[in-house]
This record gives structure tokens, C-alpha cells and sequence, in this order.
């Protein structure tokens, strides 16, 4: 099975069958599932490890603990001292990582494909026997509020975006941002990470995904070796928390230290919920691509091109999700223009498609683009698990990878029409603006001369 | 000696693998005199292009700082008979990515395309168009030079990109490597500016092609000679200066910014020196080494100071910098700088410890293969071995080169590379 086999079939656009039989799954009796791509051109392996916890799952004041958590995870077991883990991987001749999302926490290392058994005997013994020492989590507080700092406090484009987010949503948990509020990380306790790892860390909550030079048969063998052994365990009920309707236009603005002015616009849309009868995520991901998908798609060739309204214009949008979506629009205006100019400009290019729509041309050309980028994905081990483990994570099985590829190239101009017409109004829109603030003087002077 | 042979016992069972990993590189050199690299590989069906001249920052004049990115820039922005816009459109439709970057050597133009004869031919012939025949547009040079110009207004107001700007100015003076560009020099650029920079530094002489992928040698020798035969075939490379070592230094530059950023280092080393490979061995004990460095350790795990902490040995065709970075908050700037400057003085006192030395062996050839996994990593590889005429066998040899350094080359390597004298410390934003 290797991946060569779905090339051909990505460009015929007869996915389905064949692309399923390119990765191969199971479930261990505990729950845990683990899924297999087989990629033999390097003799190494991405092993990842994806728990179905994210900061959705948080609750309030105590925001932000699914990524400390998954910091102190690398503080060590009664077998696996502090620190130990990453000197294993690195003796191992790999590297390792982690992150969390709104939606999910993942834990990987690429190592030489002999040392997959090893990884796993790792990772099962931290999914089960955290220590949680008091003195590595008070140390690890810092860490994270450093990371904090450097990621948010400091970056006028994070905070502008933390708090848009935190303006359109006002229920739903997407509105705390993945890190946690700053007041919440200062009075974390050991007993908040404690009770989070209780709740979410178990096998019948996990996926295992593994990419690389790899048989899918020893793979199971393995997996149920290291990971066959941990018992299942009661998972927390789920609250929906659902987004009340939004009754009109929210706008806020964000004073900070920068120079060019920058708009976000948040528009409320749908997710994929159920692959075969969604109609709308498909299309919205086509309107982001012909919006600004390419160098020569519409933000760029009309607002920073030929109407010189902005230096830099994105859309963006990801159809799959465990919570609501939202379509962001964004920019920073050119010389002489103003923020309001420039959102001016970004409305329109929207009643463009609600009124004119969109060519084949450009439909087919942000198709081209889809395809070539699952080609050159399949360049990445790493790109594939994390496409694998996302997908999972939100529910849609990897298996149906293909049937989302076929959606998408099923796309119609008229469909794309309809989601500009239906989604994009003032009723479900949030502006965020950065308000640059000068530097004091002091700040300047030596490195513009420099 | 015996600690020598028990570490050569201890790879045996690594080096075959490692070995084997390496892709075997082909060199030619073009009717133009450009040289060539190509590794074929036919697992996926793409193409991977990388065009790289002689023609980084550092060959700016001081004036006109600004000018090695701006010409990069518009070079992809208008050929004979297409203008940006068909160009990008044209790319798009074949869903080819065209990209690139600028560091104080190089200018590089990357290309990736499907390897299906419709769609290379069109990305293809885009290169070789983009190569040879860019036009420059004065209405795209105003428009771009507006923008370098905003994205630099906003970038000097950010404390990571203060600390770096300062760092180099205050390693290398007025040498090439420390000059960037400003308000005032990007200013008074002028489209005959760039079309003269371009004159002087796109050409055949000065460029090196990589390319990897689903080619057979006979389509990649003929790619090659399409893209480059337009190439002029002078001006031919010149020299960088050799940098002077500057003297102990420590520079504090105020922001608003909650969080200090801090740098270290000097000029260290150049591309090719032998010195390379007990400075990468030695440095994985230092800061290379991701979570098990010496400075990780110290400085986050023991102290909560940072969230990052690194430091690395970037080789350039002069000798490019050695650099220690990390971000802590403002009040402990102070108490984390004492801490890293205490690593780095007991590192070069004493040098790694056996462990250690074996554990960085032991990383840095285990993990050869993982930087070798895909046509990219390949790509980036095999483009630094062409514009810097390292050996071909660079790669295959990697691991023995690794596995040969001894505890006393890596403190010999340090006392002459790493010098206490020459360290510059540049702080933004700290109390």
C-alpha cells in the first residue's frame, strides 16, 4: 500500500474506494483506535498520540489547564523520570513534540521506524501513571506563562485575535483562547491539572495514529501490546454549550504597541456535520480559496493589487471542527487608507460573489489548487498523521478522507453564490480592529538607525 | 582512545540504515555554465526546483540596503508578455507553488510542481520565463516598495525583530552581514536600482540549480538547460569581506514589551570549515538539542525562565554568527542572562561530559534519516551543498564525520570559534 497508489485516483476523482484502502484501522477492546498509513520512503515513522480533549472542555477559571497539562506530561512517571522522556526520544534518534487545540491535545515523535515500540511503551505509560509532582507543575506555570507573553501578551495580532474571538462567542467555549486567561494560569494548582488528566486521559478517548515506513500488521501487534493493557474509563458528560443567536453587528478594538492598523472580520457559519448531506462547509471552503487561496485569487489581485486598499488581505475558513465555525476575513491598509476603507473593500469583494458570484475559472482553478495540495501533503509524514488525527478528533473518520475530497470538487458556482448570500450579513459579523499605538521614543531611535 | 572505540562499536548498528538513507546526488553543469544538483526520486509525482544567485543582502551597497528583497520580489511580478496576474493565474492552474527567500548570500527562487508532463511543462516554462525575461513594471515597483516599506515600519516596532537588527549591526559593524535596511535607504530606491542589481547579480555565474523529484535525469539536464540558457553569463561571483571580530559588547534598547528578548554570540563560522562538525556535536550539548540541551535545562526546566532557549551555529559563506536567544519576563531579564552566560562560560571550560558527547552522537546520526524524509528536506539539503560547493558525499559522510569528534576537538573548536572577548549581548525591552 503505498501512498502512490492514491495519486492517480486524486486526479481521476474516483476517491473513494481505493483511498480507504490506503490506511488501515483498529480498535483495541479498551477503545483506543489506532490508525495506520503505511509510507515507505524514508525508514521512519511519525507515531501520535490524540486525545479528545481540548480548551472546549475547560471550564471556568481554570482555563487553559488541557495545555498546561499537556506541558506537565512531560514531567515524568514513577518508571520515567522529569526530562526523561525527551532524552528517551532524543537517545532514540528522534524528536518529539506536543500541542492542544480547542479541540484536542496530540503528543508525537518521528524516530528511525525501529523505535516505534519503544514510543509506544512511552506513551502508554504516561497515558495511564503522571506523576504531577507539585514542584515540577509550580516550574512548568512559569514556562507556560513565559509562553503566554511570547505568543500573546506581545504580539498585537494574537491579542486582536483573542479577543474578536472572545466578542463572537459568548457561550460557547471557543471564546477562551486555547492558552487560558492569564489570572486563571496564575491560581492553577496541581489539583486542576490532576483532575483533568483523570477525566480525559484514558484509551477509550484516545486515537493512535502512525505514518511511515511501517508494516500495519506488526503496527497492531504492538499497539496492543503497549496500549492493550490500560483499562477504559467513564468520560465526563459532554454539554452542548450551543451559541445563541447573534442579534446584530459586534465590533471591538485593541490598542497596542505596532505601526500598521489591521481588521478582522468574524462571520458565524456552519462546520461539517454530516459528510454525505453537507452542502454549505464545501462551499464556503471554495469561496476561501477563491478569495485569497492563490497569489492571483481576488483579495490579491483586487485589493492589494489594483485597488492598493490593503498591503495584505486573507480569508480563511476550516470546515471541520468539534464547535461553530467562523469565516475571517483580514487585512492591514495600504498607504493612505483607512481601516474603515479597507473593510469597506472586504464587504465588497463579498457582494461581488453574492451578486455576480464566481467564474469556472476560478472554481476550477481553486480545485487544481486542492488537489496539488494533497499531493505535495503526502510529501510530509507529518502533515498526514496531524491531517489523520484532526479529522478524528472532530469526528469525521479518516475513511471518509475521500468523500470529503469528492465534496469539494462537486462544488458549484451557484452553491458558492448561495453561502456569500446566506452566511455573510451583518447579523452574525464581529470587527475587530488594531488601533496601533506608537512606541515611546526611547524604543525607536536606535534601531531604525541600525 | 578507548572511549573512541566503544563508541564506534556502539554505532555499528546505526550506520548501516544511515548509510543507506542518503540519496545519491548528480551534478552537471549547464551550456551556460550554471551547475546543477538533481536527485531523482520517483515515489510522488512532483517536482521540487530550487534557483538560488549570488545575490543576498550582502551584496547590497549601504545606500541602498533594501534592494536584494525588493528585486526578489518583482522578479516574479511581470515577464515578456504576461503580467503578475497571468502569471500567478497561470501557476495556479496547473497547482504549482513558486516561493522564496532572501538570507545574506543567497536570493532563492523554489518551485514545486505536479510531475505530469501538462502541468510541469506550463510551471516550467513560468521559471524559465521568470529567469529571463522579468520586466519589473514601474507601477508594481512603486506598489511593492509601499509595502516593503509598511512591513518595515511595523517590524521596527517589534522587540524580536529590534533585538535581531541590533544583534548583527553590533556583531559585524559595517560589514556587510550588519547592515539592514531602513526607512530612509528603502525610500530612495529606484526601479533603475533594482533592474541594475539585477544586471550585476542574476546571473549564470552566480546561480546554482537544485532539483528533486520525479525526473529522469535526461528531462532534468533538459529543464535545466531551458531555464538557465537566457542566464547573462556575467557578471560572475564575488567576494564577501571577511568579517572583523567586533570586541565584547552589551547593548540594552527599551520597549514597552512585557517580555526581554535576548541575544549573545559572534561571527563563528563559515560554510565548508572543518571546524563544523565538533561545533554542531558540541552545540547539541549546549542548545542544539532541543529539550535535552544544557541551556533547556537550566534555564527553563530548572527555572521557569523561558518557554525557548536555543543556541546555533549558523554557517554562511563568511563567517556567520554563533547565537544564544531567549524571551523571559521583563523583571528576570537580568537573573536569566546571568544563567545563560554561566552555561556557556562552564561549556567552554569543560566541554561536554562523556554522556553527553555520546547522547549527541547518538542524536545526530539516529536522526540524519528524519531530515532526509522528504522531497522538501531533501530539496533544502542538496540547494546548500550546490551554492556552497560542499562535497558531494557531504551527506553520505555526515555520519561519520559526526561520529570521528573527539571531546578535545569540540573544546579546540569552542576556544578558537566561541571566544569570551568577542561576545556582544544585545537586550530589547529589558528592565
Amino acid at each position: 500500500m503505498r501512498p502512490t497508489r492514491l495519486i492517480p485516483l486524486l486526479l481521476a476523482l474516483t476517491l473513494a474506494a481505493p483511498a480507504l484502502a490506503e490506511t488501515f484501522e483498529r480498535q483495541l477492546a479498551n477503545g483506543l483506535r489506532v490508525i495506520v498509513k503505511e509510507d515507505r520512503r524514508a525508514p521512519t515513522v511519525v507515531h501520535m498520540v490524540c486525545y479528545r480533549a481540548g480548551s472546549m472542555d475547560e471550564t471556568n477559571g481554570r482555563t487553559g489547564v488541557a495545555h498546561v497539562l499537556e506541558h506537565m506530561m512531560f514531567k515524568g512517571t514513577p518508571t520515567v523520570g522529569p526530562g526523561e522522556f525527551n532524552r528517551r526520544v532524543a537517545d532514540a534518534g528522534g524528536r518529539d513534540n506536543a500541542f492542544t487545540s480547542h479541540d484536542y491535545t496530540a503528543y508525537f515523535q518521528q524516530v528511525p521506524e525501529h523505535k516505534l515500540g519503544e514510543m509506544m511503551q512511552l506513551e502508554a505509560d504516561r497515558m495511564r501513571h503522571l506523576s504531577l509532582d507539585p514542584a515540577e507543575f509550580a516550574q512548568e506555570l512559569r514556562v507556560v506563562m513565559e509562553e503566554r507573553r511570547l505568543r500573546t501578551e506581545d504580539q498585537p495580532q494574537s491579542l486582536l485575535f483573542e479577543q474578536l474571538t472572545a466578542t463572537a462567542f459568548q457561550a460557547h467555549p471557543y471564546r477562551v483562547p486555547v492558552i487560558g486567561w492569564m489570572n486563571d494560569l496564575e491560581n492553577m494548582v496541581p489539583a486542576d491539572a490532576r483532575s483533568w488528566y483523570d477525566n480525559w486521559y484514558a484509551p477509550n478517548n484516545a486515537t493512535v495514529v502512525v505514518v511511515g515506513d511501517v508494516d500495519h500488521q506488526a503496527v497492531f501487534k504492538l499497539a496492543a501490546q503497549h496500549y492493550g493493557t490500560l483499562q477504559p474509563r467513564q468520560l465526563p458528560v459532554r454539554k452542548p454549550q450551543d451559541e445563541p443567536r447573534q442579534l446584530g453587528i459586534r465590533r471591538l478594538v485593541v490598542k497596542a504597541p505596532a505601526d500598521l492598523p489591521l481588521v478582522m472580520m468574524a462571520y458565524k457559519v456552519p462546520v461539517i456535520r454530516n459528510v454525505e448531506q453537507d452542502v454549505d462547509p464545501y462551499a464556503l471552503e471554495l469561496l476561501a480559496a477563491v478569495l485569497a487561496g492563490h497569489d492571483a485569487a481576488r483579495f490579491s489581485t483586487s485589493l492589494v493589487r489594483r485597488q492598493r486598499l490593503a498591503v495584505e488581505a486573507e480569508a480563511s475558513y476550516d470546515s471541520t471542527a468539534r464547535g461553530p465555525g467562523i469565516f475571517y476575513l483580514q487585512g492591514s491598509p495600504g498607504e493612505g487608507k483607512t481601516v474603515s476603507e479597507l473593510e469597506a473593500g472586504l464587504r465588497a469583494e463579498i457582494v461581488a460573489v453574492q451578486e455576480r458570484s464566481v467564474t469556472a475559472d476560478e472554481l476550477a482553478r481553486a480545485k487544481a489548487q486542492l488537489i496539488a495540495g494533497q499531493i505535495y501533503k503526502l510529501d510530509s509524514m507529518f502533515a498526514q498523521a496531524i491531517e489523520i488525527g484532526q479529522l478524528e478528533a472532530v469526528g469525521i473518520p479518516y475513511a471518509q478522507h475521500g468523500r470529503l475530497l469528492e465534496k469539494l470538487q462537486a462544488v458549484t458556482a451557484e452553491q458558492v453564490q448561495a453561502v456569500a448570500r446566506k452566511y455573510f450579513n451583518e447579523q452574525g459579523l464581529t470587527v475587530g480592529e488594531l488601533d496601533p499605538q506608537p512606541l515611546p521614543p526611547a524604543a525607536r531611535s536606535p534601531a531604525a538607525g541600525s | 582512545m578507548t572511549a573512541c572505540k566503544c563508541l564506534l562499536l556502539l554505532f555499528l548498528f546505526l550506520v548501516t540504515p544511515v548509510t543507506s538513507a542518503a540519496p545519491p546526488i548528480e551534478r552537471w553543469q549547464t551550456a551556460s555554465g550554471v551547475r546543477v544538483l538533481f536527485v531523482e526520486s520517483h515515489a510522488l509525482p512532483i517536482v521540487d526546483i530550487q534557483v538560488d544567485f549570488a545575490a543576498g543582502t550582502a551584496y547590497e551597497n549601504f545606500a541602498q540596503a533594501g534592494i536584494a528583497s525588493l528585486t526578489r520580489e518583482l522578479v516574479e511580478l511581470g515577464v515578456a508578455g504576461m503580467d503578475e496576474t497571468q502569471i500567478a493565474s497561470r501557476m495556479a492552474d496547473v497547482g504549482a507553488q513558486l516561493s522564496g527567500e532572501v538570507d545574506r548570500d543567497r536570493a532563492s527562487i523554489i518551485l514545486r510542481t505536479l510531475s505530469m508532463g501538462d502541468k510541469r511543462r506550463v510551471a516550467f516554462e513560468l521559471l524559465r520565463a521568470i529567469l529571463s525575461t522579468p520586466q519589473f513594471p514601474a507601477a508594481v515597483f512603486e506598489r511593492e516598495k509601499a509595502r516593503s516599506l509598511a512591513a518595515l515600519k511595523e517590524a521596527l516596532t517589534r522587540p524580536e525583530a529590534l533585538v535581531k537588527r541590533a544583534f548583527w549591526s553590533a556583531m559585524y559593524g559595517s560589514h556587510p552581514y550588519g547592515r539592514h535596511e531602513t526607512t530612509e535607504s528603502l525610500a530612495t530606491l529606484e526601479r533603475a536600482d533594482v533592474l541594475a542589481f539585477h544586471a550585476a547579480h542574476y546571473t549564470a555565474p552566480r546561480a546554482r540549480l537544485a532539483i528533486v523529484g520525479d525526473l529522469s535525469r535526461a528531462q532534468a539536464e533538459a529543464v535545466a538547460e531551458e531555464l538557465t540558457a537566457a542566464l547573462a553569463t556575467s557578471p560572475g561571483m564575488t567576494a564577501i569581506a571577511v568579517p572583523e571580530l567586533p570586541s565584547s559588547s552589551e547593548q540594552r534598547i527599551a520597549h514597552p514589551a512585557v517580555q526581554a528578548h535576548l541575544l549573545l554570540g559572534l561571527p563563528a563560522l563559515k560554510r565548508g570549515d572543518p571546524d563544523f562538525f565538533p561545533l554542531i556535536v558540541g552545540n547539541y550539548t549546549l542548545g542544539g538539542g532541543g529539550f535535552v540541551s544544557r541551556l533547556m535545562k537550566a534555564v527553563r526546566d530548572q527555572r521557569g525562565f523561558a518557554y525557548s532557549v536555543h543556541s546555533h551555529f549558523q554557517p554562511l559563506a563568511q563567517l556567520g554568527p554563533f547565537e544564544i536567544g531567549l524571551q523571559t519576563k521583563k523583571e528576570q531579564a537580568q537573573d536569566a542572562l546571568a544563567v545563560t552566560r554561566e552555561v556557556l562560560a562552564s561549556f567552554l571550560r569543560e566541554g561536554p561530559s562523556d554522556e553527553e558527547l555520546l547522547a549527541a552522537k547518538q542524536n545526530l546520526i539516529g536522526s540524519f534519516p528524519l531530515h532526509l524524509d522528504s522531497n522538501r528536506e531533501i530539496l533544502r539539503s542538496v540547494a546548500v551543498i550546490g551554492f556552497y560547493e560542499l562535497p558531494l558525499d557531504y551527506l553520505d559522510r555526515y555520519s561519520d564525520n559526526i561520529e570521528e569528534v573527539t571531546l578535545s576537538d569540540i573544546k579546540a573548536a569552542f576556544a578558537r570559534r566561541v571566544r569570551p572577548e568577542h561576545l556582544v549581548t544585545v537586550i530589547v525591552a529589558g528592565e
